[in-house]
């Protein structure tokens, strides 16, 4: 079994409540870093525990917090990001609705490492009952003392909201967050200045995804140093895991970093293996924005080591053989998927959550949609396949913010790994004309008829 | 779908000012504007599910604000409507995972069962389909979203039973 931080006392009767939340342990960490340390001292060891940001881009997280302007004497915000909507991701909802404490816990101790006194949790829309789930633990939090002024007599006054967001993706990079946080439409900026200098209102801010708040208090009550005694290298630390797709066991697992792939899907404990006799065909490890691989790539690298679950193994042979650990969202698929349908629907939903703002991404989305459905619905055409590897490539790195990134990726992945699978939807049209086309024909079986037309 | 203006009986009762009025002092003096989404939810909830353009612009009064920072903003987020929409919406996920779990079968099971397509309202105007985008619950696909609450793992029968629960008034839309 492995070491659970974040889930350990999930399943603990009543562990929603306060009451019960309290008995067992929690808000130890606000009072040992109210009591006990400075703010850099609780810096200093978020900083020592290599934790990193567990919403995609792994960036390490006392590091952001050192970036906060304290000069400007403006005020100062910690802003929550619970705006989970990376298709394959799930498992902040699954905190925050089971251990809604445990978030607040980690905004008050990571409140206090900022100086900020005024902070925020951004919940996606759609979350509209765990939005009030947070709302009553906050104010369960507030009856008890645990926020308002002078907290625990230290001193440190906080007080602690949740906005709740409208429907948009968008919403879930940092910039457009604020931007939506200040009643605003969810348009990235342009950066610098980084919201770690102006952000919230133009005041310094530092936005953290739920999951990095939630290993805070594990780290204040323990130490820096254990926690980054998990894990293997520049991976400290456990993770959430949100799996979906054609396996055994879907849900949210949490993992310490460095487990083997191949364990991971199909141990007992974690996904307990393929859903049905079906053979695994591909996986999007991190999400929807990351590179899918092929079944030859995921138990093994490109240069034949073991494929662990840790930022440096998923990536480990850049985008030609590897992919990204991003924000654990993995999805499996067996024989049944289909790469070209599975892209158009990716594609259909960056068109979806695009704001409009960069003229790469708003069409060029657009555009890999339409050709991707007509290759799917038998009317593509031989130059398709190029058309979109330049459609790819013109839009990422062309747009402010990464959204643009994140709708090419999966669309070169999917040609540089089943370039045959797009050229069977272009050659045979009348094979693909139902949406289960490979459902009772799989690819493995028709694969043959692609080979013979390349000679 | 030819649309009509079709006028929105407007109602800011006590109960829903007192609301509004706590989401404003969530944020600093002269800082209201960020209430504006979730005072949007509220009045939209009390609202039968939509926004008319008189809707929006008292709560651009109400806010302060003027009223293209209220219509841009709807017309930004996918879960502010501009018309009047069934009273049971089924918002089903049809992204990757949902879709591989079968969702495209269930919408249209749904939708022949309620004789309608995507998008539109049965006539009565209690049932609407609608595709969605990713709605965070890939772990218990196939779903959907009806009112503020998920029905997961979702199969045919499933959906035979919420029609059946919708119409005998035994389903909760809003968490209040």
């Amino acid at each position: 079994m492995g070491r659970k931080i974040l889930l350990d006392k999930i399943n603990v009767p009543g562990i929603k409540t306060y009451e019960v939340y309290r008995r067992e342990g929690g808000y130890a960490s606000v009072e040992k870093a109210l009591k006990k340390m400075t703010p850099d001292e609780v810096v200093e060891e978020v900083k020592t525990s290599g934790l990193r940001g567990r919403g995609g881009a792994g960036f390490p997280a006392g590091m952001k917090w050192s970036f906060i302007d304290k000069k400007s004497g403006n005020p100062r915000h910690l802003v929550c990001n619970a705006d989970e909507s990376e298709p394959g991701t799930f498992k902040d909802r699954y905190l925050m609705e089971y251990i809604p404490h445990l978030l607040i816990e980690g905004m008050i101790t990571s409140s206090y490492a900022l100086g900020a006194n005024l902070s925020y949790i951004y919940i996606r829309g759609e979350y509209m009952w765990v939005y009030k789930i947070l709302e009553r633990a906050i104010a369960e939090a507030k009856a008890a003392g645990w926020l308002g002024k002078n907290i625990l007599g230290s001193g440190y006054d906080l007080e602690l909201f949740v906005q709740i967001g409208g429907g948009a993706y968008i919403c879930g990079e940092e910039t457009a967050l604020i931007e939506s946080l200040e009643g605003n439409r969810g348009n990235p900026r342009l950066k610098p200045p980084f919201p770690a200098v102006k952000g919230l209102w133009q005041n310094p801010t530092v936005v953290n995804n739920v999951e990095t708040i939630s290993a805070v208090p594990w780290i204040i009550n323990n130490s820096g140093a254990d926690y980054a005694g998990i894990g293997i290298g520049r991976s400290t630390g456990t993770k959430l895991i949100s799996a979906s797709g054609n396996i055994k066991n879907q849900g949210v697992f949490e993992i310490e970093l460095g487990v083997s792939v191949y364990e991971f899907m199909n141990s007992d404990e974690y996904c307990g293996g393929m859903q049905t006799d079906r053979p695994l065909k591909a996986l999007v490890p991190g999400g929807s924005s990351v590179p899918i691989l092929p079944a030859n790539l995921i138990y093994k690298t490109a240069a034949g080591e073991d494929r662990l679950m840790t930022y440096e193994s998923l990536s480990d042979g850049g985008f030609a053989t590897g992919s990204m650990l991003g924000s654990g969202g993995f999805i499996v698929y067996d024989d049944r998927a289909c790469i070209v349908r599975n892209t158009w629907n990716f594609s259909r939903f960056y068109h979806h959550e695009s704001c409009g703002q960069c003229t790469p991404c708003r069409e060029g989305t657009g555009w890999l949609e339409k050709v991707l459905w007509r290759i799917e619905n038998g009317q593509g055409r031989e130059e398709d396949i190029e058309l979109l590897w330049s459609i790819q490539s013109k839009i990422e790195g062309n747009t402010i913010c990464p959204l643009g990134d994140a709708a090419s990726w999966p669309v070169a992945a999917a040609i540089r790994h089943f370039r045959d699978e797009f050229e069977y939807h272009i050659r045979f049209p009348e094979k693909v004309k139902n949406r289960d086309h490979f459902v009772n024909e799989p690819f493995e079986k028709v694969k043959h008829l692609v080979a013979k037309q390349e000679v | 779908m030819e649309r009509s203006y079709i006028k929105q009986e407007i109602n800011i009762t006590e109960s829903l000012m007192n609301r509004i009025n706590e989401l404003i002092s969530h944020y600093p003096e002269g800082k209201q504007k960020s209430a504006l989404l979730p005072v949007l939810h509220e009045v939209q909830d009390a609202h039968d599910n939509w926004l008319s353009i008189e809707l929006q612009n008292k709560v651009a009064e109400i806010l302060g604000i003027q009223r293209i920072e209220v219509y841009e903003v709807v017309t930004f987020y996918t879960m502010f409507n501009q018309r009047p929409i069934g009273k049971f919406m089924f918002e089903f996920c049809q992204t990757s995972p949902c879709c591989q779990n079968g969702v495209e079968d269930l919408m249209d099971y749904t939708c022949s069962k309620l004789g309608v397509k995507v998008g539109e309202p049965t006539a009565d105007g209690q049932f609407e389909v609608r595709g969605v985008e990713c709605l965070g619950a890939c772990g218990y696909a196939p779903m959907m979203q009806l009112g503020d609450f998920y029905q997961e793992h979702l199969t045919k029968e499933k959906i035979d039973q919420l029609i059946t629960d919708c119409k005998d008034g035994k389903i909760t839309l809003h968490d209040k």
